[in-house]
């Protein structure tokens, strides 16, 4: 374990605003290339539909969640913008990390709290997050953000019940962080 | 002119390509600001790095003023670009479900892929969990249907249902943004902490 000091380590990152404004910038193109915004909850959607396709090719019939998913997927489960988009993220994240020096396969926890805790909750979370952007119809990138972007009154809702939320419970959770 | 595709300037499979690309674009820039760490991610709600805000709203704000200018200048259709429908009740649970999850697992889904991307197996974790979250709303969503299709308020705008015109509630955002950032920025000085 190296030790920087506190500044060599933030200089590491960009700065929030200018990394704010490029984020806005690539959600501008999103929205003039192809009309919509960002997004990622909707790739997990896509794979989740394909696999139960391939195991069940009736699915449709008698599953009231997959015939609307096969309709609003027209072009095949996979073969889907966001699924595209994802694919992207992995390889940009991963590109932005080797330029910097922060590939490294490890678990990022409190020094309060063990491995294994940090595992589970991040189960959990991730299952309740999942859960939500289906029932919201999105997540922060595709309901929030985006959804502010184009001043949609549900983004602004969502990001506002997703932020709030947050802040209410982080009182039970601080050990988990602080 | 835009939104290209919608104009037949690029063809669909032209836009599922440049998707890759803007999704390249949306990796590197959440990765290079820091949002792969979830201990970084989870800060705002402590007060000691605040920049999940900072980052989240400045997007916001720059895609927002970037549509309203572009279409002002003609260059974009807006009434061709998607604005997402709003179903007011599955909006604010599906949101509060997503902040429980978000407390207690560090990542919303975007950054669990940029950290699962440099190597963060708790962000691999988050990504399993979300998997088990959407498979658990398709196998159960007989139960939730009613929610998920309650209270359909159309493609509605915030300005419109604000009585305001997009550019006034654009200004609005934005103060209210500028004064967010001062107290973020205030919060951090508050509330150091040792970097990890």
């Amino acid at each position: 374990m190296t030790t920087l000091s506190k500044e060599e380590r933030s200089r590491r990152y960009l700065n929030p605003y200018l990394g704010g404004i490029l984020l806005g910038l690539v959600l501008l193109m999103s929205n003039f290339i192809s009309g919509r915004g960002l997004g990622a909850s909707g790739a997990v959607k896509s794979v989740v539909g394909a696999s139960i396709e391939a195991v069940n090719s009736n699915a449709a019939e008698n599953s009231l969640f997959m015939a609307e998913f096969k309709a609003s997927h027209q072009g095949g489960a996979l073969n889907n913008w966001l699924v595209y988009e994802v694919l992207g993220v992995i390889v940009g994240g991963f590109l932005s990390g080797a330029f910097a020096g922060r590939l490294k396969l490890k678990v990022e926890h409190s020094p309060k709290i063990t491995s294994v805790r940090r595992l589970a909750f991040a189960l959990v979370g991730g299952a309740l997050f999942g859960f939500g952007a289906q029932l919201a119809r999105g997540c922060t990138s595709g309901a929030a953000l985006s959804g502010m972007a184009v001043l949609s009154l549900g983004g602004f809702i969502t990001m506002m019940a997703i932020f709030g939320t947050a802040f209410a419970l982080a009182y039970f959770f601080r050990k988990l962080w602080i | 002119m835009g939104p290209l595709v919608a104009n037949g300037i690029i063809t669909e499979n032209t836009n599922l390509l440049l998707a890759f690309f803007i999704g390249i674009g949306f990796g590197f820039v959440l990765e290079s600001s820091g949002f792969s760490s979830s201990r970084k991610l989870a800060g705002v709600f402590y007060g000691y790095d605040t920049v999940v805000l900072k980052v989240f709203f400045t997007a916001a704000i720059t895609a927002m003023l970037g549509l309203l200018f572009m279409s002002l200048f003609g260059w974009v259709d807006l009434e061709q670009i998607y604005v997402n429908p709003t179903f007011l009740k599955s909006a604010i649970v599906g949101g509060v479900v997503m902040g429980a999850g978000f407390i207690m697992g560090g990542f919303c889904p975007g950054t669990s892929v940029c950290g699962a991307s440099i190597g963060k197996i708790d962000a691999m974790v988050f990504v399993i969990g979300l998997f088990i979250g959407v498979y658990f709303f398709a196998f159960t969503y007989s139960w939730w249907e009613k929610l998920y299709k309650a209270t359909p308020l159309g493609n509605i705008k915030v300005s419109d249902s604000l009585g305001l015109s997009d550019g006034i509630f654009a200004l609005l955002l934005v103060v209210i943004a500028m004064g967010m950032f001062y107290v973020a920025e205030w919060a951090e000085k508050r509330f150091p902490r040792e970097e990890y």
